[in-house]
């Protein structure tokens, strides 16, 4: 589904991502854990088309077509969602009115009919149970006086909404305590299938106790230095990311 | 934010209304004097009183200076450069039907998408076109003869009428008023006329397009509605002016009168030709509109959507002076490219227990200046007055700017005043969201910018509404790359 080959991204001049090599399956859940400043973040948004970041070098494959050529909504209308770190607010425009206008994009690139008022609606009753979200905050403004574990719930439902192929969980745990993880881990995984896959981007191994991955990368200084099964998350909370630095470091010694 | 690839500079949006129409025009020789204004009035066959008045207000026009103290700049005006007088050539006195009028001149409005004769079958709005400066058609007109109620050109109103003419003609506006409001007393060459009789309830929306089309033409119109006692009228207004090179005045004046128990509706969408992205060429339009509520419990609700002209000028205002009676302003004004706009109201409070509600959306982009200004005057006998006003100001860019004078003056301690006015931005953080979750940049604007305006557009009557929300949407195009 994505290939990610050697990619080099730098924002300001400065580069952040040194040649990622990854390739994500449907079906697949990934896990991106590392240290702040690492470039968890910053991949994420490269794969949603942050007009921000420069992509120096490397092709991202999305489905066999050149991702990096597509504008930021065509990405989205062809299945890629990001669930926001820090999802914006939007006055003026209801959450229902802005998902509706969501979805009908995505469904109209799909070939599928546009939903109606009443279609729409029902849809978004359904799916806001996933969340457990009060049905009557569709009504409130995008975001808008949303508390943060309100806002990051209010990212998962819109995930459950457009149904993407690829959704890219950006710190979708931060912020939030425990019941609220649980809940939005829950709908996460409600809506895990053999056809969609997830990259979970995270500090901690706390999401991934609810949300298994089946592969585990680390990135450190804009490379993945070490990837592996869901017991890597375990290892890295046990031991913190210093160990696989030191042994990054041996690597690199080596290769040399 | 400018140099972000997201919102860029503007690009060009072509105006969709400049074309010029090839009709003979029988016009005024450039320039003003007394003997224009003779012309004018003879032209219009007027009776002495309504030259005198114009005389009278051309005197006084005189001894003013041009006022100064708006937040808008632009070259001087050479009021001896003007033609105050263009109406186009008819063979005989007058259009007497729609089959009448110049085929040519049907056109142009189907173009504007006025087709008049759609209209008066679908839409049931009665027009009264103002083409240049003569009432073309007015539709419907037999139809509301037998309510009582007349609407017809104000030329018409000044032969037939003139007693209702004389009454209330000046009475809100004075032609001492100020610059433009005492040139347009002088020179005026036509307008609308209304009046709605004691207790009926006008069964339609009364709908006036207004166009420029001679080059170097001034368009001065002059709007007269009167609503007798526990009358109702709604009014819309249109406005559309080909694209010139040349600057173009357009100094209107609107008068309101609403006795006991009366309410008049006064609705505008105004889409002048803005000039081109550099700010060449564009309307200038500095206008008086003003409502009086004279009757006690009457009410005067202004709603306006200003899309267009270089420059825009303009403070629709009530004065209420019945007890309890209800000032309202719901406005939108939008400045793109190099558009600027000093707009807002004022609500003068004279009356007991009078209530007045100002909502003012200010939005710019490219580098638009928009100013919202206004008045709210509660005057000592205004006991128990209240006024709500809310200006808010959304910014598309950072080349536009917004800026809001606020004027209160109250002097009774029994009255209620609240204020709050807001700026935010549309940022490249919404526009990025909104692309992730497949909207367009163009969408997202334009969802953004209608959630904006949702409070003003839902005064306006349905199909303006409707024309308002693209006519937004039509404005905004390019404001975002």
């Amino acid at each position: 589904m994505l290939e990610i080959r050697n990619l080099v991204v730098s924002i300001n001049n400065k580069q952040i991502l040194n040649g990622i090599n990854l390739t994500v399956d449907a079906g697949q859940v990934h896990a991106i854990m590392g240290p702040n400043g690492s470039g968890k973040s910053t991949l994420a948004y490269v794969l949603a088309g942050h007009p921000s970041y420069t992509v120096t070098a490397g092709e991202i494959l999305y489905e066999e077509k050149n991702l990096l050529a597509m504008a930021p909504e065509d990405r989205a209308r062809a299945g890629i969602f990001l669930a926001f770190q820090y999802p914006v607010e939007i006055p003026g425009v209801s959450n229902a009115y802005f998902l509706k206008a969501a979805v009908n994009e995505i469904r109209k690139r799909r070939g599928l009919e546009e939903y109606d008022a009443m279609e729409f609606l029902e849809l978004l009753k359904e799916k806001t149970r996933i969340v457990e979200m009060d049905p009557a905050l569709m009504n409130r403004m995008v975001n808008e006086g949303f508390s943060g574990g309100e806002k990051k719930r209010n990212e998962i439902l819109q995930m459950a909404v457009l149904e993407p192929k690829l959704a890219i969980l950006d710190e979708t745990d931060s912020g939030l305590d425990i019941d609220a993880l649980r809940i939005v881990a829950n709908g996460i995984n409600k809506l895990r299938s053999p056809n969609n896959a997830i990259i979970a981007v995270t500090h901690y191994q706390r999401l991934l106790d609810y949300v298994i991955p089946d592969f585990v990368h680390v990135l450190f200084n804009g490379r993945i230095i070490k990837s592996g099964g869901k017991e890597l998350a375990f290892e890295l909370e046990a031991k913190g990311y210093d160990w696989t630095k030191d042994r990054s470091e041996t690597t690199q010694t080596e290769i040399v | 934010m400018g140099s972000n690839p997201l919102i860029r500079d503007l690009t060009s949006r072509e105006y969709k209304f400049g074309f010029v129409t090839e009709i003979e025009a029988d016009a005024a020789p450039r320039g003003l004097n007394e003997d224009t204004i003779r012309l004018i009035s003879s032209k219009k066959k007027e009776p002495e009183f309504m030259l005198e008045w114009r005389l009278k207000a051309y005197r006084h026009w005189l001894t003013l200076v041009e006022p100064k103290w708006a937040s808008v700049h632009y070259p001087k005006i050479d009021y001896q450069d003007i033609i105050y007088y263009s109406a186009p050539k008819t063979k005989s006195d007058g259009p007497q039907s729609l089959d009448e009028v110049d085929p040519e001149l049907l056109a142009t409005y189907e173009k504007l998408g006025v087709p008049l004769k759609e209209r008066e079958i679908l839409a049931g709005v009665a027009v009264d076109a103002v083409f240049d400066s003569v009432s073309v058609a007015t539709t419907f007109k037999e139809k509301l003869a037998g309510m009582g109620i007349i609407f017809c050109s104000f030329s018409e109103a000044v032969r037939n009428f003139p007693d209702l003419v004389k009454k209330y003609l000046g009475t809100v506006v004075p032609y001492t008023d100020n610059f433009f409001a005492a040139l347009n007393s002088a020179v005026f060459s036509d307008g609308s006329f209304c009046y709605i009789p004691k207790s009926v309830r006008c069964p339609m929306e009364l709908s006036t397009y207004f166009r420029i089309n001679a080059a170097d033409s001034g368009q001065f119109e002059r709007t007269l509605i009167i609503a007798d006692e526990e009358a109702n009228v709604s009014y819309l207004e249109g406005c559309t002016a080909p694209k010139r090179d040349k600057n173009q005045l357009h100094a209107a004046v609107v008068e309101l009168i609403a006795l006991n128990h009366a309410q008049i509706k006064y609705s505008t969408v105004q889409n002048w030709y803005a000039g081109d992205k550099e700010g060449k060429g564009g309307i200038y339009n500095f206008v008086t509109k003003r409502g009086k509520c004279l009757g006690k419990n009457s009410k005067i609700s202004w709603t306006q959507v200003e899309t267009g002209s270089a420059i825009t000028w303009k403070y629709p205002s009530v004065i209420l002076l019945g007890d309890n009676s209800v000032g309202e302003f719901y406005s939108v004004a939008l400045t793109n490219h190099r558009q600027q706009a000093d707009t807002g109201t004022k609500m003068i409070h004279i009356g007991q227990h009078t209530k007045s509600t100002i909502i003012s959306k200010g939005i710019s982009a490219g580098h638009g200046g928009n100013t919202y200004r206004g008045l709210v005057k509660i005057l000592p006998n205004a006991a128990g007055a209240r006024n709500y006003s809310q200006c808010d100001s959304l910014l598309i860019g950072n080349q536009c700017s917004a800026n809001t004078f606020p004027y209160l003056e109250v002097q009774n301690s029994s009255s209620h005043l609240e204020h709050e006015a807001s700026t935010s931005k549309i940022s490249e953080a919404q526009l990025f969201y909104c692309k992730q979750r497949g909207i367009s940049a163009e969408n997202a604007v334009s969802m953004i910018v209608n959630g904006f305006c949702k409070e003003v557009f839902r005064k306006l009557p349905m199909e303006f509404a409707v024309e308002a929300t693209k006519l937004l949407s039509v404005s905004l195009e390019g404001t975002v790359g």
